[in-house]
């Protein structure tokens, strides 16, 4: 398609490894998650992608998983990144996080580094997480406070924690935190299997922000919040990942090249890997990134939608997962046929919260539940 | 809270100037965002490498650039907006 060369892709986002020493069951990782780490990429592989991406434009390197303190060649990639001139970014829960490591990280060239936290209380934290990390991640957060990282903290909410929005936003407060993202889980891959049992009501919801602009009013400036609702709330769709194969770029473990980190849960797309083509002729030519870029694929309603530019159909692997269809509008927006999907799910989350949690338990993400997922699928 | 005009700054050392080939311009990179600069940002945001204060940096500017007229008021217009933005911190901070 004519115009992929103008795109750039500003971040590229490396999912080291799947591997994780939590296991929440929001994960966005993949339900089929490989047994060991056989196929992962070397660190050769991986100095090869990010040069590769740095020529594209990449200039936003965030490394993730899974969790990436697992990888033994972090610092080692941190300090390439840094001399390519990406400006690199930790996203990790902290667990196997120390203060030597924050130390080597910070002399490799680390500029951010993101802790998220599944809980506001000990017991929280370590039910949703399946850690008991609480404690170190305090410790953690204070440490690269202490050390001059800007540091930001993301508390993912979901039904079940959502009513701790305040008490969070109050420890974040007391460790010197900056920035924090209040991030509502968004309904894919694990999420979307424990969708029942993390979706807030519309009345959390909106207690959650309320608590949040109490907060705002209150400590006026100090500290930078974001609250970010489920997309499932919204009237319309949001472009996938800034607008399919325009910004970002992630590439797995195993070395796959996906427009968002959710691709590769839509069926029947072929997904290119760093191991068989360049970075470049994958942005630039391939089928993936260039199937969903512009409007031309667009059916109805999308198709002769006034807004079509301004969300671009919204999100792929939403409409893929909810109905099958991967051209369909996405089921968020209120004019999709779909849209049930979407309405039907909330007017389920209004039910007894305990009750529903006594129902049905939650599918925690690790390779023994991937496994039996794996093998329901087949 | 620093005062821009005498006390001295620098660029955060925790943000990245530079010239991005692919954008054909100089971005200003800060945790997870960039922004693109103008020429003025960058011919600004350069001199801030080494502490120096808005007075300095005026003065500086006016003798490379003799007979630009609101030079003065939009360096200062500039540097409320760096300081505010955090892209200029007071020096050895």
């Amino acid at each position: 398609m004519s115009g992929a060369n103008n795109y750039i892709p500003m971040w590229l986002l490396a999912e080291l490894t799947y591997a994780c020493p939590l296991q929440c069951p929001y994960c966005s990782n993949p339900l089929q998650l490989p047994a060991n780490r056989k196929q992962e990429l070397s660190t050769e592989q991986w100095l090869r992608v990010m040069r590769e991406a740095r020529k594209l434009g990449a200039v936003q390197l965030g490394f993730s998983g899974g969790e990436p303190l697992v990888r033994k060649d972090l610092v080692q990639l941190i300090e390439a990144a840094d001399d390519m001139g990406f400006y690199c970014n930790l996203i990790t829960s902290a667990v196997g996080l120390t203060a030597e490591k924050i130390t080597s990280f910070k002399e490799a060239g680390i500029k951010h580094i993101q802790i998220s936290f599944q809980g506001s209380t000990k017991e929280t934290n370590a039910l949703f997480g399946g850690t008991d990390s609480f404690e170190h991640k305090l410790a953690m957060t204070k440490e690269v406070i202490a050390q001059g990282i800007p540091l930001g903290l993301n508390f993912v909410l979901h039904r079940q924690n959502i009513h701790q929005v305040s008490d969070f936003l109050e420890i974040a407060q007391e460790l010197g935190a900056e920035f924090v993202e209040l991030a509502n889980t968004q309904y894919y891959a694990w999420a979307l299997h424990n969708r029942d049992q993390l979706l807030p009501s519309s009345e959390q919801l909106e207690e959650a922000e309320a608590a949040t602009n109490r907060f705002r009013a209150q400590h006026k400036g100090r500290m930078n919040v974001i609250f970010v609702a489920p997309d499932y709330y919204e009237k319309r769709p949001k472009k996938c990942s800034n607008g399919w194969g325009t910004t970002f770029i992630t590439v797995t473990p195993e070395g796959d090249v996906l427009p968002c980190q959710s691709a590769k849960i839509i069926k029947g797309l072929q997904f290119p890997n760093v191991r068989e083509e360049s970075l470049m002729d994958i942005w630039r030519e391939s089928d993936l990134f260039n199937r969903f870029r512009g409007t031309q694929w667009m059916q109805e309603p999308c198709a002769s939608c006034p807004e079509k530019e301004i969300d671009l159909g919204g999100c792929r692997c939403q409409a893929f997962m909810l109905t099958g269809d991967v051209n369909a509008t996405d089921p968020i927006c209120e004019f999709s046929p779909d849209h049930h999907l979407i309405t039907d799910a909330i007017a389920a989350a209004e039910r007894d919260e305990l009750a529903e949690q006594k129902a049905a338990p939650l599918l925690f993400r690790n390779t023994i539940n991937a496994k039996k997922m794996a093998e329901k699928e087949n | 809270m620093f005062d821009y005009r005498t006390d001295k700054f620098t660029l955060n050392p925790n943000y990245r100037l530079q010239y991005e080939e692919a954008q054909q311009c100089y971005v200003l990179l800060y945790p997870e965002g960039l922004v693109k600069l103008s020429d003025t940002a960058v011919e600004i945001l350069r001199r801030c490498a080494q502490p120096i204060s808005g007075d300095e940096l005026i003065a500086q500017l006016q003798h490379d650039y003799p007979g630009a007229e609101s030079l003065a008021d939009d360096v200062k217009e500039f540097l409320v907006d760096a300081q505010s933005q955090d892209w200029i911190v007071a020096a050895g901070e």
